[in-house]
């Protein structure tokens, strides 16, 4: 499994640029933007501006996108280049092929949101009121997203299946999340709406490790989120098990 | 000795398609077996099931003793596999592909020099750092030779290793298999080319529509081939526009001045052949005769089958 796992590793960071670099531009552009348009006009907590407010769910936003991005589209280009056979003739099992694939994925995540926080701390003071609580959601939330993108691979038989789940699903849920905002400031209606899109308590139990606050108790977050890993991981296991799409 | 490679009933249905129906086969320790077959036979499939690529729908495969679903991690230590496809991750180097393989199977750093010996074997040493990207195609088959024996599996399943590949690079692919046979590998082949196996194998499954259709050593299979049929090879002063339709079932080949016939010893006769083609304005200026080869006992099987 720790070759698989290393593989995996080896691959992404070859394209360092793409996998990495590139996901860090995108956000520190983000925050730019936003936080110079915004900053002096939005206040979501007590003591803390909005660019502030706004680094911990770009972070995270960023983790969750890349972690899916890492298994799925590994996956999706063995499939399509044929070389998955070297995989599936090795007397690897269906756990530890998912083990060294989610456990990528949430390297590959972490290494993103390390980058964009190192960036971030130069040019803004951030506050760290909890490492343990963040980076349990930020595993948590990278497992989750790392195991869809494990089955979204599987399914896909072509990079388009990827790309729409990626932008119809993975970037709209993690955009209406609260990255960008504080889901109080929403009309009742969609703050109840917020409250089943899962990437939510990913973001509000990630930002309450910066600024010791949170929309939800972050122990129900990390509930919530720990149960949608167990699902997916139930599912993808279950898939890889049956062989379906790998195995005919 | 337990078999290298045992095929119990074997079905496997793809949707209303019986892929394969009810396949035994016994390959032993140290054969170099051949497996062929037309296209759509079930060759791959049956290689495919070998390998853990497939699931059969009923019936048992072992490699080693091992079977291939309850103890598919024993039965894939003991298997090499050499895919038909050209296929490689365009991620890594020669070496570390070939690290990687050897990870997958447990091999830590006590491998690199079997590794080395595998890339001077098959000429790659120079090639080592070299981007898979960057390699021709037959030297991206080499590299997928070495992977399929980079774990030291007793078995290896060359699936068409040879396809597309230059006469140079094919002898001097067979030569490194040879080399593997005669140290004790089990080597089981899949070749369209029938040369190949009629050089090689020393016994030869022919597969048809899902099922064996002969399995038996090299020379029995011939002996068959040329107790039965014949072929006659009759050179033209110039073509013939076509070939009257009493001599199409015995026709094999027909280029320009060059009509080979297949003919069944007892049944046809060499002289009606040769007043037909007369009859039908053919200038017949050399006819040569030949015991049958390979080729011939394999369009004889599969086409009994298919009639």
């Amino acid at each position: 499994m720790y070759t698989l796992f290393y593989k995996e590793l080896l691959r992404f960071s070859k394209v360092m640029l793409q996998t990495v670099m590139a996901p860090v531009v995108t956000a520190l552009l983000y925050l730019l933007v936003f936080s110079h348009v915004l900053d002096e006009h939005i206040n979501v907590y007590d003591n803390v501006t909005y660019t502030a407010f706004l680094i911990p769910g770009l972070i995270m936003m960023s983790i969750l996108q890349n972690a899916f991005s890492n298994s799925s589209s590994s996956l999706i280009q063995s499939k399509m280049t044929g070389n998955i056979i070297f995989v599936l003739l090795t007397p690897l099992s269906y756990l530890e092929f998912y083990l060294a694939f989610m456990l990528a994925s949430i390297i590959r995540g972490l290494a993103v949101g390390l980058g964009i926080y190192l960036v971030a701390i130069f040019f803004i003071d951030l506050p760290l009121y909890s490492f343990g609580w963040m980076l349990l959601f930020g595993l948590a939330g990278s497992a989750v997203l790392g195991s869809a993108g494990i089955i979204t691979g599987v399914w896909a038989e072509k990079y388009d299946h990827i790309a729409g789940i990626q932008n119809f699903i993975v970037v709209p849920l993690s955009f209406l999340s609260g990255v960008f905002y504080s889901i109080h400031s929403l009309p009742e209606f969609w703050q109840q709406l917020s409250r089943f899109n899962p990437f939510f308590y990913m973001i509000d139990g990630f930002r309450y490790g910066f600024f010791g606050v949170a929309d939800v108790n972050p122990v129900i977050s990390l509930l919530i989120v720990l149960a949608a890993w167990l699902a997916l991981a139930c599912a993808t296991l279950i898939m890889l098990k049956s062989g379906y799409k790998l195995r005919d | 000795m337990i078999p290298a490679i045992q095929i119990d009933n074997v079905h496997k249905h793809y949707g209303k398609v019986h892929a394969l129906r009810g396949m035994s086969l016994t390959i032993q320790q140290g054969e170099f077996f051949g497996l062929l077959g037309p296209n759509g036979a079930g060759k791959s499939t049956l290689i495919n099931i070998i390998a853990g690529l497939t699931r059969k729908n009923s019936g048992n495969v072992t490699v080693m003793g091992h079977d291939v679903v309850k103890a598919y991690r024993q039965s894939r230590y003991s298997l090499g596999v050499v895919p038909q496809e050209l296929v490689y991750d365009p991620f890594f180097n020669v070496r570390e592909l070939l690290q990687i393989q050897a990870g997958y199977f447990g091999k830590g750093k006590e491998i690199n020099p079997w590794i080395d010996e595998l890339l001077e074997g098959l000429k790659l040493t120079d090639k080592a750092d070299v981007n898979m990207q960057a390699l021709s195609g037959g030297m991206k088959r080499r590299v997928l030779i070495a992977q399929a024996l980079v774990h030291k599996p007793p078995v290896v399943i060359l699936d068409e290793p040879t396809a597309g590949v230059d006469v140079e690079l094919r002898n001097s692919l067979w030569q490194f298999v040879q080399g593997l046979h005669r140290e004790g590998h089990t080597i089981v082949l899949t070749t369209h080319y029938l040369e190949e196996a009629e050089n090689l194998c020393e016994r030869i499954a022919i597969i048809n529509d899902g099922a064996v259709v002969a399995l038996d050593t090299k020379e029995a299979l011939l002996e068959r081939g040329v107790g039965k049929t014949c072929k006659v090879v009759i050179t033209l002063a110039k073509p013939l526009e076509q070939i009257p339709v009493a001599l199409q079932p015995m026709l094999k080949t027909h280029e320009q001045n060059r009509i080979e016939f297949t003919l069944q010893r007892g049944s046809d006769s060499i002289m009606a052949l040769i007043n037909t083609l007369v009859s039908a304005g053919a200038e017949i200026s050399d006819i040569k005769t030949e015991d049958a080869d390979l080729e011939d006992v394999f369009i004889e099987l599969t086409r009994a089958v298919n009639q």
